[in-house]
């Protein structure tokens, strides 16, 4: 069993109501998992709850002894008032030598910006910043809550790509809430369409065909979906025949 | 060369100004303005606490200041009002309460002297709690900074980093009172927070790194008081009220100043 999380029967209750209920998820070794649910649907709350920052009323997690994970918040504050630079915030209580936060830094593209001022950074620069603080410890699992949330389109395409590619080199795990599960459907071994309960899961594909997402979604969503699935797979198709 | 009541001023201006520009740059990060306000306000019924009891009155508004943080914490928690609102009636019922009070003591006091301060009248024994409050205040800065800014730049990413974020929240909470305890003397309930925010607030212009703004709001808070000081003997002026003017009049010269270096740089 090589399980980094395992939660069982998670739910959260908040004045009287159900914020989660019954919420099984298992995170394995170089798994990729989205999850995906409309506002309030209590997806925020179920990272907080495998992250340990939230104790829920009922149910059981189990993680791997000493696992390591790197987390990608949704934003800074929207106006920092410290004087800060991109060296030090990664710096910030972590014991990294030089050569390791160069390579990070490398890795995520943000070494032109490591002299820069924290308050200064574009939204994309601050995501990537936050996601290369994320993988200073090189951990085994990294776990975002919609990183790209506040980005334009192209800042988030540039994102997702760079996310895809540090999955791909680091052989990590990756636990994703997005709503941009479209941009990540090249990636996503496991999509968790969550709504307070778990409403479906399972592969992309299956999932957006699956009669409960199209009833949370719409099937415009899902027609939507459709298309980025097929002209995901025409890719794939191109490169096995090669 | 000076009388020992103008050394023993600018003893403890110099104290106070240490501290307060230490901890005015997390007022400042973590815009607490609003909070560090209603905890001085909050200190008048401290000090009429400890002149009922006979007690001292800094230790009086140690106990009701900190008292106040742990009941406005727990009112948060029950997410009741909004943290302004409820600021609001704490604060005020805190101070009218202390009013009341010391109008019921029989004892005669200066409150003029409280709500805007009179360094001159510093004793040596308020100097005492000045320097020991204020070592103890820094020590624990100093031993927390990492945890601290962490938790000020975001406080999930300090919580995902096992900082205990919600205690050391109360730990800055408690900090911040000492310092409003030790400082009523310099400049007086009603202008404490402007000794924590003007410093700091003109630091942030010179600065890149935190520690570089702690220190340089330090100073600036120094060259306030002495700038106070001096002034307040040299012009018959009250002292409080000096020192802020210092204060202010230190933070237009600097904006002034770095706006135009800014636009001669473009």
């Amino acid at each position: 069993m090589d399980a980094l999380i395992t939660a069982e029967n998670i739910s959260v209750i908040r004045q009287g109501k159900h914020i989660l209920k019954d919420v099984a998820v298992t995170v394995g070794t170089r798994d990729f998992i989205t999850i995906i649910g409309p506002n309030g649907a209590g997806k925020s709350m179920l990272l907080k709850c495998l992250m340990e920052f939230y104790q829920p009323e009922g149910g059981h997690i189990s993680r791997k002894k000493n696992l390591k994970i790197g987390y990608v918040p949704q934003r800074l504050m929207p106006d920092l008032t410290m004087p800060i630079t991109v060296r030090r915030f990664l710096h910030l209580r972590k014991k990294s030598d030089s050569t390791s936060l160069q390579k990070t830094a490398q890795e995520t593209g943000i070494e032109n910006i490591l002299n820069k001022q924290l308050s200064v950074l574009s939204g994309g620069e601050l995501q990537r910043v936050l996601l290369a603080r994320s993988l200073l410890d090189n951990p085994e699992l990294l776990i975002l809550d919609e990183p790209a949330q506040n980005l334009d389109l192209s800042g988030q395409i540039s994102f997702y790509k760079l996310l895809e590619k540090i999955y791909h080199e680091r052989q990590i795990s990756i636990l994703m809430v997005s709503h941009d599960l479209h941009m990540v459907m090249a990636s996503t071994k496991q999509v968790i369409c969550l709504f307070h309960h778990i409403c479906c899961s399972g592969e992309p594909h299956a999932v957006t065909q699956d009669p409960e997402f199209i009833s949370l979604f719409g099937h415009d969503m899902a027609n939507m979906m459709a298309i980025y699935q097929h002209s995901h797979n025409h890719k794939h198709n191109g490169e096995d025949n090669v | 060369m000076f009388d020992p009541f103008i050394l023993r001023a600018i003893a403890a201006g110099v104290g106070v100004a240490i501290l307060g520009g230490v901890i005015g740059c997390f007022v400042v990060w973590r815009r607490m303005a609003y909070f560090g306000d209603s905890l001085a306000h909050s200190a008048l019924l401290g000090i009429a606490l400890g002149l009922a009891a006979g007690i001292s009155t800094n230790l009086g508004t140690v106990i009701v200041c900190s008292s106040f943080a742990f009941l406005l914490l727990w009112l948060q928690q029950k997410k009741v009002l909004a943290t302004d609102t409820l600021l609001g009636i704490l604060a005020h019922a805190a101070l009218s309460i202390g009013m009341v009070t010391i109008s019921l003591l029989d004892q005669r006091i200066d409150l003029h002297s409280y709500l805007f301060g009179d360094i001159l009248t510093v004793t040596p024994s308020e100097l005492w709690w000045i320097y020991i409050g204020g070592a103890a205040v820094l020590v624990t800065l100093l031993l927390n900074w990492s945890s601290l800014l962490l938790m000020t730049i975001h406080e999930d990413l300090a919580k995902a980093e096992n900082v205990p974020v919600f205690f050391t929240h109360l730990l800055l909470m408690l900090l911040m009172t000492v310092v409003v305890a030790v400082s009523i003397r310099t400049v007086g309930i009603l202008l404490i927070t402007s000794m924590l925010i003007i410093p700091a607030a003109t630091a942030r212009q010179l600065v890149r790194s935190p520690e570089s703004m702690a220190v340089t709001s330090s100073l600036l808070g120094v060259l306030a008081v002495l700038g106070g000081i001096f002034g307040s003997i040299k012009l018959d002026t009250p002292s409080g009220p000096s020192i802020v003017v210092a204060a202010a009049t230190l933070f237009v010269g600097l904006f002034l100043l770095s706006s135009m270096i800014s636009k001669n740089h473009k």
